[in-house]
């Protein structure tokens, strides 16, 4: 599905600005970067800029790749082009020292400002961490945009805010520091990074199984959504397909997950405007859905269900009226909680037109999953590419129309309700039959072969100590999570453990647009904002 | 009050320590001020629901300025960006005051053992309980907040806590 093109350093600009104004691709997905420095054949640049972009279609992915000689001299910026690049350019200047030139503000974004060195360099030792004590003041980057808007601190009596990022409705790791004019925000800037946690190179050092809990903690909300991204990817490229059980399974947690994600988005939201009923009438269906989930994989947050070539283990006799007994009680706290807010006068006038964003915004923004649907883009990847019998299901995109904080929390409930529909179909679909693939190179083997026969003990320690051994080469993989495209773009050398894993978190270009959009709004409306974007840090930050 | 009569004044007055009744007070109301970061900050937001329901054990005063809490309880990964926060708002506190690690991270770094993450919070300040699990259940963060309470019991009322305590922090 995704093409690969080879571009020259000088040429990339021009490519990309064909790409974006001729062709139509119009949403930049992500970019990163490969240090060649440990793989077995090296190539004549250290460094590999890559870029990701997909057509407005959104059927057609294209893979632009940089050979960067001097990381020193580095490349253009694209963030001209795309609004999403000013970030992820950043990130790429953080991780791995690649300069852009003419980036308006090139500086560190995940670790902190005194960082010395490039950590995903395959150079810089993985346990290398470094105490750093002094916080920037964010000032260099309020200054720009004061100037830009033709504003003066001391003329135009502005005040400066400062929001987090310890803070409840920052929840604990985002930092905005707010420019006021009285109530009203005339600039903002955002530090995020509080909770990057090296996955990516965490990765580096792990087989593609033991990574499985790593990614659990991506979106914490919904853990087995970041599980199947995961596997899904790695399966793409041992190229194989799971039995249709497999695939529905996957497509019942996955969809519960979603359901699970949006209730602690609104439950949360409303509970920082002071709707405080709706959060109990939310969250207690949530731990009826954990107590199924707990049931089925030991544990109700960080599940860890799934694997390369499958999952665990299989469905547990009578879950189907479990399953249907937290569907009753999902439905019945959406019910009792919207029965208090449709048309309620106080929810509708702190939501509507509150930071509205234009689809073209948008998409140049980076969003995807609810917050670009709320916009008026009917883009579901469920839809656009179905994998695992999506396209078999009767269910509809739930599409905004203004993309304003109203429509990107009513489109939240109205997918509670679509999910709701396939987890029935998929419950009432369900084949029986194998759940895994069966490969020996890929899958353990069964408890009774590993202690009763040589074969059976030897395959188990080959796929404990090396891995599952996945074929040279690199990938793109998504997956429509429940806050939007979440991607793994995997380097592998063929061996049992990652070259390099790079995600593709939705909440990072969603976090990336939110000091623009909160302008000329309240601050109390900046707070519901965020939460509408549901930012889920652990994802951000990675 | 006519002080004579020794059979009202039995009725009105009860005659005990003034240790157990600071004991008493401190812990049917300790406020907690919610370090929350990472995926044991949701599995926190389970406990103050109506499930679990932190308020049965006196410490539903959710309280998110360091000035108004005496219980600081760190639920997820701290990373060395996030360090000096928490040591600020740490000092911010009020004595007496209490720590509680929930969690693999907050508790040794789990396993994120890289280049991100604070290797336990008790490299930078002095913690009292620390509860196991990746992230531990609504139970098992119940379950600190108890033994807090059975902890400040046990000692002296009006002493300044862990004056020994030297984390890395301490000195720049």
């Amino acid at each position: 599905m995704s093409e690969t093109i080879l571009v020259a350093d000088f040429e990339l600009f021009e490519t990309l600005k064909n790409l974006k104004e001729r062709e139509g691709f119009t949403l930049l997905l992500d970019i990163t970067c490969v240090d060649n420095l440990h793989k077995s054949h090296p190539l004549s640049s250290r460094f590999e800029l890559v870029y990701i972009v997909r057509h407005k279609s959104f059927q057609s992915t294209k893979i632009l790749k940089v050979e960067v000689k001097y990381p020193e001299a580095g490349v253009e910026t694209v963030s001209t082009l795309y609004a999403s690049a000013d970030w992820a350019e950043r990130e790429v200047y953080d991780q791995y020292g690649i300069v852009f030139k003419g980036h308006a503000m090139l500086k560190r974004l995940l670790n902190h400002n005194e960082f010395e060195g490039h950590p995903l360099r395959k150079d810089y030792e993985i346990t290398q961490g470094q105490y750093c004590t002094t916080s920037q003041d964010l000032m260099d980057e309020m200054h720009p945009l004061l100037k830009e808007k033709n504003l003066d601190m001391n003329r135009d009596n502005l005040m400066v805010v400062n929001l987090g990022p310890s803070h409840p409705a920052s929840h604990g790791t985002i930092r905005t520091l707010a420019a006021l004019d009285g109530e009203k925000i005339v600039a903002a800037a955002c530090e995020i990074g509080y909770l990057h946690r090296g996955f990516e190179k965490s990765c580096e050092n792990h087989n593609y199984n033991q990574i499985i809990p790593y990614t659990d903690r991506l979106n914490y909300c919904s853990a087995i959504m970041n599980n199947i991204a995961f596997a899904k990817t790695v399966e793409e490229m041992l190229d194989v397909t799971l039995p249709d059980r497999g695939m529905f399974i996957r497509v019942i947690v996955g969809e519960l997950s979603r359901i699970i994600d949006h209730l602690v988005c609104l439950s949360a939201g409303l509970l920082d405007m002071g709707a405080q009923t709706n959060y109990w009438y939310l969250f207690n269906p949530r731990n009826d859905a954990y107590d199924f989930l707990s049931k089925l994989t030991g544990a109700r947050l960080t599940n860890s269900y799934m694997r390369v070539g499958g999952m665990t283990h299989d469905l547990y006799d009578g879950w189907e009226s479990d399953l249907e007994d937290v569907l009753k009680k999902v439905d019945s706290g959406v019910t009792e909680s919207l029965k208090m807010i449709v048309g309620n006068r106080i929810y509708n006038d702190r939501l509507t037109d509150i930071s509205p964003v234009s689809a073209d915004d948008a998409l140049n923004f980076g969003f995807t999953g609810p917050n670009l649907r709320a916009s008026g883009v009917a883009y579901d990847m469920r839809f656009s590419n179905p994998y695992y019998f999506y396209d078999s299901f009767d269910f509809n995109m739930v599409v905004g129309s203004v993309g304003d904080t109203y429509d990107r929390m009513m489109v939240r409930f109205d997918e509670i309700n679509e999910s709701m529909k396939i987890l029935r179909q998929a419950m009432a679909k369900i084949p029986s039959g194998d759940f895994n693939i069966n490969d020996k190179r890929i899958i353990m083997p069964s408890k009774e072969s590993v202690y009763g026969g040589i074969e059976g003990m030897m395959n188990q320690f080959k796929l404990v100590i090396d891995g599952v051994k996945v074929p040279k080469g690199e990938h793109y993989g998504s997956y429509e999570a429940a806050n939007g495209e979440l991607g793994f773009y995997i380097v592998s050398e063929g061996e049992g453990t990652p070259y390099k894993v790079k995600v593709r978190p939705p909440s990072f270009y969603h976090m990336s647009a939110y000091a623009k959009i909160i302008e000329n709004y309240q601050v109390a409306d900046a707070i519901l904002t965020l939460g509408s974007l549901n930012i889920i840090a652990g994802e951000m930050d990675r | 009050m006519d002080v004579s009569n020794t059979h009202l004044l039995d009725e009105a007055v009860v005659t005990t320590k003034l240790d157990a009744v600071i004991d008493w007070g401190r812990e049917a109301s300790l406020w907690p001020f919610v370090f929350g970061t990472a995926c044991c900050a949701i599995e926190f937001m389970a406990t103050a629901a109506s499930r679990y329901d932190i308020s049965r054990f006196g410490a539903e005063v959710l309280r998110f300025s360091p000035r108004h809490a005496d219980l600081l309880i760190v639920a997820g990964t701290v990373s060395y960006k996030q360090a000096p926060i928490l040591k600020q708002i740490w000092d911010q506190m009020p004595e007496p005051k209490w720590a509680i690690a929930v969690g693999a991270c907050a508790s040794t770094g789990g396993f994120y053992d890289n280049y991100t993450t604070l290797q336990g919070i008790d490299e930078i300040i002095p913690v009292d309980i620390y509860v196991a699990g990746c992230p531990p259940r609504p139970e098992a963060i119940l379950d600190a907040v108890m033994e807090i309470q059975k902890q400040l019991k046990r000692e002296e009322k009006f002493a300044v806590r862990n004056t020994e305590f030297k984390g890395k922090l301490d000195d720049v």
